[in-house]
């Protein structure tokens, strides 16, 4: 990386020329800010100086709505809009909290269709982070052929609940619908048939030369500073940390299945470079196939909404339960006051953590860069904002 | 050509306008074919369909994209400077048409018979770069300055690798003039400048692999010339925002693009002068004449656009400094080498 202070010119008469340092605008509508987000870059030439993030473009007041709710259930839409492109892991948060506040056990068939359907959105999710990935360093194919293979996992959601992106399918104590028939052999045809593109995709702009000169050694965010700033998900895992919340913190059913967690080894560079990011997301899609494929397998027979309570009402008390996304530590923490509408839902979303390391990481890094950085956060501003 | 005007119309300025409008006609043609061969190649290399709604596949597409934007409105940020942000598409313009004056479209056929032909043309394309910075300053957008400023640096650096490439090729023909160029290298593929042009066998075999250096030499630099992926950094949609032309809209914008779309085949048809036989069949004396030459310029020129537009969907963008670096410590030293061994070569 380049020094950030240039010694300025001399003009003829002796006197050193004034230079200036520009104060400029990337965003709110910018292509590579992921949405609303606005920062304002102070540059030395192409030299960044310092970053300040102007966050809450999009803010709906989700917690506000929720304390307005007639009951527990009504949320649920809600929570899918908090971060559009993954509604199946913000419900499965949201259930999961609500549950542990009920204390209500789910039938074991509930809990795989979950795990399956929290999976199938966490490849889909990171298609997304990895396609626009390509987009902000200037390849645009890989994106379309990310959003081929995202179409397949939608239609499998689209055959299950007729959603395509907000689904309102996990419910408190179970599921809207049960899966279809041709469920199970069409998603054990997908993860066939995804396998062999993910190698194609690591091809085609993992390995690349360039990609790998624009990313490797670019927006190094090195473990301790990581773990400071409390980043969650592929962030903190790009940079060594091998934490993931399915198996430090179990929920659901993830401790049946056979997996590995993905951790940036600093193949092509140091570790924690945006490169390193963007391989652990590579790397979670081949893990969560090899979690679904197994939970196809082992999937038991049973009614899925046998366990949805007739009346929520939980007792006074509070509960904060946290899960994986794919952009990391997913959390709600709900208050009850013993009625029936919530009396306090905080969420604590992974992409407004891991968005506040970016001054730290992309000092003194050049403007590309700084849009290389943005992109390995992947930020869906929904959820920033909520 | 001239000759068969001269003798229909007379050594009139008739003559000469047509002459000059020929290759314009040539550019506004080629720029439709170009846009949909560009939008259908990707797209099919992108798994989709591209056009489909207009005419047959959508081949008229182009033309009803060219006709929403002469109607679009064609809007002046009010704290542009007026007269220069109106003429800078015009310059740009200027720079890449000026260029096709001395491309030897087929063995009758070139706007001037230049004896500098290919010197003038480098010197005439570094005339887009004063266009480009007119129009990043008078935007007054401090992301079109960025734009700007990262094109004058990219183009001026390329040129330098270009220019080399050029002289190479220059050095064994003994010429700079592009129709000569061309007419050397007749007589079937083997006389194709790549392959060592007219020199004895002996010579070809340590001249072909310099030749194939320069090539990619020139080729390269090329890309950077135009701004196309993987040097599409003055533009950078993801970073920039179109730099230089974010505040373009309307006929203006049409004209930059047109200018791009031009100075990508100019610089196309330069490498299939200089390595590629120019208008010369690679059948030896099969498919020559005046036409077929034609045919043969137009389609190899062609064949190198498409590849540029290939690799244009297959690659991420550079960084400005990785940019530079590719300039001056890749290209520009393969460049010297190769200019040194050739010189050895022939005085040998």
């Amino acid at each position: 990386m380049s020094e950030a202070i240039i010694a300025p010119p001399i003009s003829s008469t002796g006197r050193s020329l004034r230079t200036e340092e520009m104060i400029i605008n990337m965003g709110p509508q910018h292509p590579s800010t992921h949405g609303v987000l606005r920062l304002e870059l102070i540059v030395d030439g192409e030299i960044v100086v310092d970053v300040v993030p102007h966050i809450g473009y999009l803010h709906r007041c989700f917690e506000k709505h929720c304390e307005h709710m007639t009951n527990y259930q009504q949320v649920i839409p809600y929570v899918d809009r908090m971060d559009y492109v993954c509604s199946m892991n913000n419900e499965f948060a949201y259930v999961v909290a609500a549950e542990r506040l009920l204390k209500i056990q789910v039938p074991e068939r509930v809990e795989y269709i979950r795990v399956i359907m929290a999976e199938l959105q966490r490849i889909a999710s990171h298609l997304i982070a990895v396609g626009t990935y390509g987009i902000d360093i200037g390849a645009f194919t890989p994106f379309l052929y990310c959003f081929r293979d995202r179409e397949m996992i939608l239609d499998l959601f689209e055959m299950t609940c007729g959603a395509r992106l907000l689904y309102n399918y996990m419910w408190i104590g179970g599921l809207s619908h049960d899966i279809p028939v041709e469920f199970v052999p069409k998603a054990k045809e997908f993860c066939g048939y995804f396998r062999k593109q993910l190698r194609d995709f690591n091809d085609l702009l993992t390995y690349n030369e360039i990609f790998v000169k624009r990313t490797a050694n670019v927006g190094l965010l090195p473990a301790d500073v990581a773990v400071n700033f409390a980043c969650s998900g592929p962030m903190l895992r790009g940079s060594g940390v091998n934490w993931d919340l399915r198996r430090d913190d179990p929920y659901s059913v993830y401790h049946k299945f056979d997996w590995d967690i993905a951790v940036g080894k600093g193949e092509v560079g140091p570790v924690g470079s945006c490169w390193d990011r963007h391989i652990v997301r590579m790397a979670e899609m081949e893990q969560s196939i090899r979690i679904v494929e197994q939970a196809l397998e082992q999937i038991p027979e049973g009614d899925v909404q046998s366990a949805i309570p007739k009346r929520i009402r939980p007792n006074p008390g509070e509960v904060y339960a946290r899960t994986e996304s794919p952009r990391g530590e997913l959390g709600f923490y709900i208050v009850s006051d013993g009625t029936g509408t919530p009396y306090r839902i905080k969420a604590r979303s992974p992409g407004f953590v891991n968005l506040s390391v970016i001054n730290e990481i992309s000092r003194g890094s050049m403007i590309a860069d700084l849009v290389a950085i943005i992109g390995s956060i992947d930020i869906v501003l929904g959820e920033v904002d909520r | 050509m001239e000759q068969f005007l001269k003798t229909l119309i007379g050594d009139t300025l008739l003559n000469h306008v047509i002459i000059a409008a020929l290759p314009l006609v040539f550019i506004l043609l080629y720029a439709l074919v170009a846009i949909y061969v560009e939008m259908k190649m990707a797209a099919h290399m992108q798994d989709r369909l591209a056009y489909m709604r207009t005419g047959w596949h959508g081949v008229l597409q182009p033309i009803a994209d060219m006709l929403k934007l002469l109607q679009k409105e064609d809007t002046i940020p009010a704290a542009a400077d007026r007269i220069f942000f109106i003429l800078a598409p015009y310059i740009v313009f200027v720079g890449s048409y000026a260029a096709f004056a001395a491309l030897p479209f087929g063995s009758s056929f070139i706007g001037s018979n230049l004896n500098i032909g290919i010197f003038y043309i480098v010197a005439i394309s570094s005339l887009v770069v004063v266009g480009i910075m007119m129009a990043g300053w008078s935007s007054n957008n401090k992301w079109s300055l960025f734009g700007a400023l990262r094109a004058a640096a990219q183009i001026i650096s390329y040129e330098i690798p270009s220019a080399f490439a050029i002289l190479g090729v220059v050095m064994i023909a003994g010429t700079m003039n592009l129709q000569e160029l061309s007419a050397a290298q007749t007589g079937g593929i083997q006389h194709w400048m790549i392959f060592g042009g007219t020199l004895s066998l002996m010579k070809k075999l340590i001249v072909i692999p310099v030749m194939l250096v320069l090539f990619v030499v020139y080729y390269v630099s090329s890309m950077a010339e135009v701004n196309r992926t993987p040097f599409d950094i003055p533009e950078a949609e993801s970073e920039l925002v179109q730099g230089y032309m974010t505040e373009y809209s309307g006929m203006k914008f049409a004209i930059f693009y047109l200018a791009e779309y031009a100075n990508l085949f100019a610089v196309s048809a330069i490498a299939t002068v200089l390595f590629f036989g120019g208008w010369a069949s690679p059948f030896a004396s099969a498919m020559t004449g005046p036409l077929w030459s034609t045919f043969w310029f137009v389609a190899k020129g062609m064949l190198l656009v498409c590849v540029n537009i290939w690799l244009r969907w297959t690659l991420p963008r550079l960084r400005v400094d990785q940019l530079m670096y590719v300039s001056w410590k890749v290209l520009t030293p393969f460049a010297f080498a190769c200019v040194l061994a050739l010189g050895l070569i022939l005085v040998w």
